[in-house]
């Protein structure tokens, strides 16, 4: 199915109108690609009939939302990364009396609890507050309960240790049937609340922000705008960490930061 | 096939046996070749530029890895990143995407090739290479609708004939061709991209 490019973008507009979800500056062959598969599950033949659709009820407009954010996500993904914040970042946090952490797009949660493990495991947890945002509800909701299969608790394990973890892997959840449960002690400090980069502010002030495999979903425009976002709510020397395919090569604030892991992504706020 | 029809990019997408065969048909390409070509070849996640630097090696034509938002300049052979899908944008650039596996392949060559379709139209070139399984048959599909040409190596030369002739069952394959009929294609291609 080849979609009309301008009717595609009145149907985003009206949406934006609509619900206020903002998704005009995506990156478009992946969100055309996202609704075409949508439509043809669906049999949904036209983008006028969508737009009957998504327009009139709410249910429906949510499921798209659930379709164009894409939720693919692991416990320590890229463990380099991890690694990296461990040898780079956590001696000079530690600095701090008081650790706030963004982590934006962190859909089901896998990362946030890598990061409150990492944290646990320097000794910065209990004086650290991670806020930890999407604009996915059930993700969010997911996360929040953050219940995992055990399927994938192999590759977990592995990753964990790829990133210097000391530990059994296994002490940080408790197995269930075929579900694992992430201990109560890494909740303690995690608020998880719904935020928007393409339409909400900056909410508070960070030393460290972490969003990962976000920004590749945006064009270059908001790409930029989330990266001002971000620059506004990090603390003089806060850290930024992106995924390993993102660069703020295209963001204007590109100068403003300086790499402290090139090829893990991990930027400082310097001016 | 359109003689003096112009084209303006290349996708090529292949799995197991592929470097053999993409080696086969790049090699002979000059530096400055007058088309950009995108390469999907399935890889496992761990295998950094391995693949770019044994192609490199083996070619006069640069070889990298795309990244995200890049633009796309002829003479250049780009390779879909392990683990991400690569797309391409209307305007002519590059997105990466960490979607669900498609037809069980991240990068997907259906992903590829479906998004190069909508974006270079008549003027893109789709090939399928040695695989073993069927991915790139709805973006083989995808380019003929939109009137490009598509090309499928030869199920009797490939180390693994599957992909191809999963291409070929589509009944939207222009041309079926050995590696040495591709690559003398590709060469016959002028400044202009005109066969
Ligand atoms: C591929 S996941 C990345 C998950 C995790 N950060 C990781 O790297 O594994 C992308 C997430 O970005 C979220 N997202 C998409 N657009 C967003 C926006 N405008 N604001 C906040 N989150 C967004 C999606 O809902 C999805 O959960």
């Amino acid at each position: 199915m080849n979609l009309d490019s301008k009717k595609f973008r009145e149907l985003l507009e009206s949406i934006q109108l609509v619900y206020g979800y903002d998704f005009t500056d995506y990156a478009e062959a992946s969100i055309t690609r996202r609704v075409t598969h949508f439509m043809s599950v669906r049999k949904i033949e036209s983008l006028d009939e969508l737009a009957r659709i998504v327009l009139k009820d709410e249910k429906i407009f949510e499921e798209l939302v659930q379709e164009i954010s894409v939720t693919v996500t692991e416990v320590f993904r890229d463990p380099s990364f991890y690694k990296s914040l461990r040898e780079n970042v956590t001696k000079r946090l530690a600095t701090y009396p008081f650790i706030k952490i963004w982590i934006a797009g962190c859909a089901t949660g896998e990362e946030v609890y890598s990061i409150a493990i990492l944290f646990k495991e320097e000794e910065l947890l209990n004086r650290s507050i991670i806020y930890a945002t999407d604009i996915n509800q059930k993700s969010l909701q997911i996360a929040k309960e953050g219940v995992y299969s055990i399927d994938n608790m192999k590759n977990y394990t592995s990753n964990y240790q790829k990133t210097g973890g000391k530990k059994s892997f296994s002490e940080y959840y408790k197995a269930k049937y075929n579900s694992v449960l992430f201990d109560k002690s890494l909740k303690q400090n995690i608020v998880f609340s719904p935020h928007n980069l393409a339409v909400d502010k900056s909410f508070n002030e960070f030393q460290l922000i972490i969003c990962r495999n976000v920004l590749i979903y945006f064009n270059q425009q908001l790409q930029n705008k989330a990266i001002h976002l971000f620059y506004e709510s990090l603390c003089p020397f806060g850290f930024l960490g992106l995924g390993s395919k993102e660069s703020l090569l295209f963001s204007d604030k590109k100068k403003q930061f300086e790499e402290v892991d090139r090829k893990e992504k991990i930027f400082i706020k310097s001016t | 096939m359109d003689p003096g029809k112009k084209y303006e990019a290349i996708v090529v997408g292949t799995s197991a046996g592929g470097l053999y065969a993409l080696s086969n048909i790049l090699t002979e390409l000059p530096a400055e070749y007058p088309l950009p070509i995108m390469v999907v070849q399935h890889r496992s996640k761990d295998k950094k530029e391995l693949l770019e630097d044994i192609l490199q090696h083996k070619c006069k034509i640069k070889i990298k890895q795309a990244d995200e938002k890049e633009k796309i300049e002829k003479g250049c052979v780009y390779i879909a990143p392990p683990d991400y899908h690569l797309l391409i944008e209307t305007d002519l650039t590059f997105s990466l995407s960490s979607d669900q596996y498609v037809s069980y392949s991240r990068p997907s060559i259906d992903v590829l090739f479906e998004s190069a379709a909508a974006a270079y139209k008549d003027t893109l070139i789709g090939i399928i290479l040695t695989g073993a399984n069927n991915d790139g048959a709805a973006g083989i599909s995808a380019i003929k609708q939109y009137n490009g040409l598509t090309i499928a190596q030869s199920p009797e030369e490939a180390l693994f004939p599957f992909m191809p002739n999963a291409a070929i069952a589509t009944k939207m394959v222009t041309h079926i061709w050995t590696l040495s009929e591709i690559q003398n294609f590709l060469l016959a291609l002028d400044k202009n991209g005109k066969t």
